[in-house]
């Protein structure tokens, strides 16, 4: 027992030889963190802007005056929870349950369409209701530019995953299939963390 | 463990995943953390203060174990930490140019402070203009019938010195 369990640690110890970086299996992988970093400087940039701009500007408006907290705070959960479904999906797959996958992957891809009703319906509150728009002011400008940024990606993202699971659909449990799903959570994971920062900094600070 | 080591078979994969659940549940509790710090009314700096530590502990969270950072190679953290040095370069680099203008421009909005400059220098963008179109020509001889209607195009900008560069040029050519 403690014998295998030394031999566990000891593989993942050796992951790095186990798993070179530049080889086909993982190259998919590789790609989607380039691919993340290069959006999170977009995001980032976005953010800092923002960041920058708020910090040194007198007359900011209270977020709170206009934005609604409690929607949001659901939204954040939704996204939280559909990040949970997706590491479960995950798990499905990589203990060969297609079924658990796919539901799994489903509902994350429930959860991404939610989230896009949600912002849908936050939107056209202030854009037709409060009259803001873009131009307004600066306020009206970076939220509406970092939240429909993110929104987009969730678009995307509830594209992209939605591809994976039709693509799923019919095949067994196999290497590539773990790898579809795991580089595809990684984009899901990071849209999360996009939006754990933009809840933070736009909406509660 | 021979369970694991079957589990790993079909999926081929080399280790078993964090505790979801529990990663989950850290980051409900630290979103609801975030509302009560939120809703207790600190002050302004403190209240700043503890949301972004609990948003990066919230970030982190996802980033270490659902995207698997925490088991992955170590390689990786130079793909995902080459973002967080350019962003914070980015930040500090915005600062010190927003704060000057911020003071010129007392209550103003920083918009209004940041586009009257520009707008300021706008007359003297046709002569950028004219001095690239007189480039042009230096570059290619085949842009050389382009120089006549550059120099006709700003004569009120800088009528002199852009005839001046057309002129100069043909016979500096051959």
């Amino acid at each position: 027992m403690s014998e295998a369990a030394a031999l566990d640690t000891h593989a993942q110890g050796f992951r790095d030889e186990l798993e070179p970086s530049l080889t086909p299996d993982n190259s998919g992988k590789l790609g989607m963190w380039v691919f993340l970093a290069g959006d999170a400087m977009t995001f980032g940039a976005g953010i800092a802007a923002y960041g920058a701009l708020r910090w040194y500007n007198v007359n900011w408006p209270n977020p709170a005056d206009w934005l609604g907290i409690t929607l949001t705070a659901v939204m954040t959960f939704i996204l939280i929870c559909s990040s949970l479904t997706m590491v479960e999906a995950l798990s499905g797959v990589e203990h060969g349950n297609m079924t658990k996958m796919r539901t799994f992957l489903g509902l994350t891809v429930l959860g991404g369409i939610i989230f896009l009703g949600c912002q849908a319906f936050e939107w056209h509150h202030l854009i037709m209701g409060e009259g803001l728009s873009i131009k307004t002011s600066l306020f009206s400008a970076t939220f509406f530019i970092l939240t429909g940024f993110h929104g987009m990606h969730v678009s995307g993202g509830v594209i992209y995953l939605s591809s994976v699971l039709l693509g799923s659909l019919g095949k067994e449990a196999s290497h590539h299939q773990f790898k579809m799903v795991e580089v595809a959570g990684l984009y899901w994971h990071f849209v999360d963390l996009v939006w754990i920062l933009i809840f933070t900094f736009v909406y509660l600070i | 463990m021979a369970e694991t080591a079957a589990a790993h078979a079909p999926g081929a994969v080399a280790h078993e995943g964090p505790n979801y659940i529990a990663v989950f549940i850290y980051l409900t509790v630290l979103t609801a953390a975030e509302l009560g710090v939120y809703g207790l009314g600190l002050p302004k700096p403190i209240m700043v203060g503890a949301l972004v530590a609990l948003a990066l502990a919230k970030a982190t969270l996802v980033a270490m174990y659902f995207m698997h950072l925490a088991i992955e190679r170590k390689g990786l953290w130079i793909v995902a930490g080459t973002p967080l040095v350019i962003i914070a370069f980015c930040y500090f680099m915005l600062r010190p140019d927003l704060s000057r203008r911020t003071w010129a421009s007392h209550q103003e909005d920083v918009v209004i402070g940041h586009h009257e400059e520009p707008s300021a220098v706008m007359p003297q963008i046709p002569q950028g203009k004219a001095l690239s179109n007189s480039d042009q020509p230096a570059d290619s001889q085949v842009g050389q019938p382009n120089a006549a209607p550059a120099g006709g195009e700003s004569p009120s900008g800088s009528a002199a010195p852009a005839p001046e560069g057309g002129n100069a040029q043909p016979p500096a050519n051959p």
